[in-house]
């Protein structure tokens, strides 16, 4: 459908239109979105951690492909569009796994993070203890340095 | 404003536009400009003033570096602090505001519409706003450096902890103020960034497709990319630093649930797809340089598009190789050695391809000529060190020491002062209608590529002796007194000082034959490519006739071919 | 100023008008700001246990509520456009008005949600997780509020039938801000 929209429409600059919908079509798309969005609310209450997860990360997915596709156009746009924005993404897919093997972990191979280990310890005990879990930073700032050196 | 009833009248553009060209004002036309020349100008000068602050501040450390202790005129004493300033910001303008603007934005501008045949940029204005956010970015920087506290002193790249809190770094506004302008900078160049992107695609001449489009605009788009895809995390971190040092957030504070490190992969994210960002564009003046006074066709077109492509992927993958020493995961680490060591590949092959086209060629030693081969030569030299400093291996021996800054120096100045001095030799008769003299320039090049191996050669040596970056003055440390070492840290300095002294004659030559200089015609070098179809200077809408592309850039000394040059816009017979 | 536009914004070798081009480029650089920031809250979010309970302060009610906003405004968005590609001005510019009100009443319920958050005493500086929290939809918000400004300057042109291409690519904008509200919704007030 895309493709044959496509080249059909894309005569010259300036007359880069698409069949127009309904108003109702675009109605139809948001009430999915709506029923996707009380799926990713309702979720988390059947309690099960992988459930979560799906719900709300997976239907995260799909909810912007499908502003992407239908809002934005994006279902009948050229496809190098769809190559811009995914590269974009890899850039942002590399970032994040190039830096989380050092910044996701307490231990490596050659150092340990005491620090932010006992700062998460700290969290845990003052909301337990029903505080806030902050305001405990000033009191340890002496260790900051000694964080992340190489601890061979 | 821009009107309907002007769009309409846009295929009478050429006598329109000449129409409103003797309306403007002086103001309207150089201060608030709309024309992507003057524009270009506009970073082209900005660019060269900060470049010329910035090797004065290199003077002032680099004196104090040679004879530690003594007055340097006319600073006075150098304390730490103001050491410490001076070698951030040098390095902040020189890649920043220094290369960056004059090897993207000043080419950029000048040469894409031109040499894809349009007659501006897509968009005038937010061209205008690009620049205008870069000159504030500039202002807030160089007040950075006069308000109480003094500049900000953490190296560009800006670690913390020292960079995230005034009770470490001294420099309770520099430092914010420093983060600031980097930030602004950022906002300008990704405005500038869209605006060639979307230029290229959309407004070439007709019949220019994708292998016809010249190599350097080729290399400026890629490398607009690379920034746009880089940038991003250093914006938000940025961002988050920004709150550190002026709101008091913990990001990069690991007692607060920050860490320090991450900082370092935003930044050497955006900081070594950059090294690229520079690099490529000053590799494609080199290839519009080489086949000119070659007068051969370039030697494998493709071969370089798709390097350079290939580049930019890699570049991507290889940040990690600044921070060995910080103590990244290991299995990291030789990742990031084989990608480090894979991406000298490519840029092999665009120099071999640059050497290919100089065999047996009837080379003409013009001074951009010069250049062009110089920026060859002496980028080998800086690409060969690096293998060094990519093997994670050798690199924790000499990781900040001289060693690494007489490499990246090795690249940074082939590429931001040797090619851009080709460039600007170049297009100068485009820019302005008039050469600039050949002798002087011989004796400019002669004067800048000499002191510089003086400059950087010995630098090896002292860094693999042990001289350390980040240290005030070296005569501290009983190990560093040797003769031999003082001697080699004094060579480098003088050495220094006879190439900023030849950088004299350039500014004379340049603003000279500016006014009084040779007259040019339409295309003085015999050249291919669409700027030199249009006249000299080119005027408001450059082009009498917007032209139309036939052929691909380089075809020159085709047998069978009566001139040796065959212009893109000439239709075949 | 009296200059025409240039010719070469008026071509099109890609067939993409150029004003929408450059919008997804400009859509493509702030993937990667956006990107950069929730990588970096994503990381430590998986390596903190404690953040669960810390994320367990957020008020899920009114990031709901938020998420419906924004879907609805985006709706409007899109009505807007599909009204501009009809030539009618008047009805963009009014639906691009409920879509300025649907960025408002977001706005209501951000600063009542901030009210509440600070007023319990988790403010930007407590601890790394509302740092993070502050951060990132703050930046947001300032990009909803640039993208209503922004609206209403179109909105202004196409009630006279002036720039109506403009309106699609605002509503593009505004489709991106809502794209990155949908991660920003399960990243900090479903996952606790």
């Amino acid at each position: 459908m895309s493709e044959g929209n496509a080249a059909h429409n894309h005569t010259g600059p300036g007359h880069h239109h698409h069949e127009p919908h309904a108003p109702s079509y675009y109605v139809k798309i948001w009430a999915v979105l709506l029923v996707l969005l009380i799926v990713s609310i309702t979720g988390p209450m059947l309690g099960n951690k992988i459930l979560t997860l799906i719900t709300a990360f997976g239907i995260a997915v799909v909810k912007a492909l499908i502003v992407a596709a239908f809002f934005m156009h994006l279902n009948v746009e050229k496809k190098y569009i769809w190559y811009v924005l995914l590269t974009m993404l890899a850039a942002v897919a590399i970032f994040y796994f190039g830096v989380a093997a050092d910044v996701q972990k307490y231990n490596g191979s050659n150092w340990t993070k005491p620090a932010s280990y006992k700062y998460d310890e700290d969290m845990k005990k003052a909301h337990e203890a029903g505080g806030h879990g902050g305001e405990h930073g000033a009191e340890h700032g002496a260790e900051a340095g000694a964080t992340h050196g190489a601890a061979q | 404003m821009a009107t309907q009833g002007h769009a309409a009248a846009a295929n009478g553009h050429d006598a329109h536009g000449h129409g409103d060209h003797h309306e403007l004002s002086f103001v309207q036309k150089y201060i608030f400009p709309l024309d992507h020349k003057i524009i270009g100008m506009q970073y082209l000068f900005t660019g060269i003033l900060m470049g010329v602050i910035g090797a004065l501040m290199s003077y002032a450390f680099r004196m104090q570096m040679a004879f530690p202790g003594k007055a340097v005129p006319p600073f006075g004493l150098i304390t730490p602090e103001f050491y410490n300033s001076m070698v951030t910001n040098h390095g902040s303008i020189m890649i920043f505001w220094f290369a960056m603007p004059v090897l993207i934005a000043a080419f950029g501008n000048f040469l894409i519409p031109l040499m894809i045949g349009c007659d501006d940029m897509v968009f005038p204005r937010v061209n205008r706003l690009s620049y205008q956010i870069f000159l504030l970015s500039a202002i807030v920087l160089i007040a950075s450096m006069f308000v109480p506290g003094g500049g900000f002193g953490g190296a560009w790249t800006s670690y913390p902890p020292l960079s995230a809190s005034s009770v470490y770094n001294q420099t309770p506004y520099g430092a914010p103020m420093w983060l600031f302008a980097v930030a602004l900078e950022f906002v300008a160049f990704l405005l500038g960034g869209i605006n060639f992107i979307t230029t290229l695609m959309n407004s070439r001449a007709p019949g220019m497709k994708m292998y016809n489009i010249p190599i350097v605009i080729w290399m400026i788009i890629i490398a607009s990319i690379l920034f746009m895809a880089s940038v991003g995390p250093l914006i938000a971190g940025a961002v988050m630093l920004l709150f550190d040092q002026t709101i008091g957030t913990g990001f990069f504070d690991p007692v607060r649930g920050g860490d320090p490190v991450l900082w370092q992969h935003l930044f050497w994210f955006f900081g070594h797809p950059e090294v690229y960002v520079v690099l490529l564009p000053a590799m494609g003046i080199v290839a519009e340089v080489l086949p000119v006074f070659a007068r051969k066709k370039l030697f494998a077109y493709k071969t370089v598009l798709w390097t350079a492509i290939a580049t930019g992927v890699l570049s991507f993958v290889v940040w990690a190789h600044h921070q060995f020493v910080a103590g990244i995961d290991p299995r990291m680490a030789n990742i990031f050695t084989v990608t480090t060591l894979l991406i000298s590949v490519p840029v092999t092959e665009m120099l071999f391809v640059y050497i290919g086209t100089l065999y047996g060629a009837s080379i003409q030693l013009t001074t951009p000529m010069l250049f062009a081969i110089a920026f060859i030569a002496e980028f080998l030299i800086g690409g060969v060190t690096g293998i060094f400093l990519g093997a994670s291996g050798s690199d924790i021996y000499f990781h900040d020491t001289y060693f690494v800054l007489a490499h990246f120096h090795y690249t940074f100045i082939p590429i931001a002062v040797i090619a851009v001095f080709a460039g600007i030799y170049y297009w100068f008769p485009k820019m302005f209608g008039r050469f600039m003299n050949d002798f002087w320039g011989k004796v400019h090049f002669w004067g800048t590529a000499i002191p510089f191996n003086g400059i950087f050669l010995p630098l090896f040596y002292t860094g693999a002796a042990g001289d350390h970056r980040r240290s005030f003055d070296l005569l501290n440390f009983p190990e560093l007194r040797q003769p031999n070492l003082i001697f080699a840290r004094q060579f480098a300095t003088i050495s220094l000082l006879v190439m900023l002294g030849f950088q004299v004659i350039f500014f004379i030559n340049f603003f000279y034959c500016m006014f009084r200089g040779r007259k040019a015609g339409a295309n003085p070098w015999n050249a291919n490519t669409l700027e030199w179809v249009a006249p000299s200077p080119p005027p408001h809408g450059n082009f009498a006739e917007l032209p139309n592309c036939h052929r691909g850039p380089y075809e020159y000394s085709v047998p069978g071919r009566e001139s040796d040059y065959w212009p893109q816009n000439e239709p075949a017979t | 100023m009296a200059t025409a536009i240039p010719i070469a914004t008026q071509r099109s070798a890609t067939g993409i008008p150029t004003g929408k081009l450059a919008l997804w480029w400009v859509i493509g650089s702030e993937i990667v700001i956006f990107g950069g920031l929730l990588a970096s809250y994503l990381m430590m979010r998986l390596m903190y246990d404690s953040w669960s309970d810390a994320a367990s302060h957020t008020n899920t009610v009114a990031g709901a509520i938020n998420t419906f906003i924004l879907l609805t405004s985006s709706l409007f968005a899109v009505l807007a456009h599909d009204a501009a590609e009809r030539g009618k001005g008047p009805q963009a510019a009014g639906y691009l008005l409920l879509t300025i009100g649907g960025g408002l009443n977001f706005l209501v319920v951000k600063a009542i949600e901030w009210t509440g958050e600070i007023s319990h005493g988790f403010t930007i500086t407590t601890n790394t997780f509302w740092s993070f929290y502050y951060t990132a939809c703050g930046l947001h918000g300032l990009h909803v509020i640039g993208g209503m400004i922004c609206m209403g300057i179109i909105a202004f042109d196409a009630v006279r039938g002036k720039n109506l291409q403009r309106v699609e690519y605002i509503g593009l904008y505004w489709h991106f801000v809502d794209i990155v509200w949908i991660f920003l919704f399960p990243l900090i007030y479903i996952a606790k």
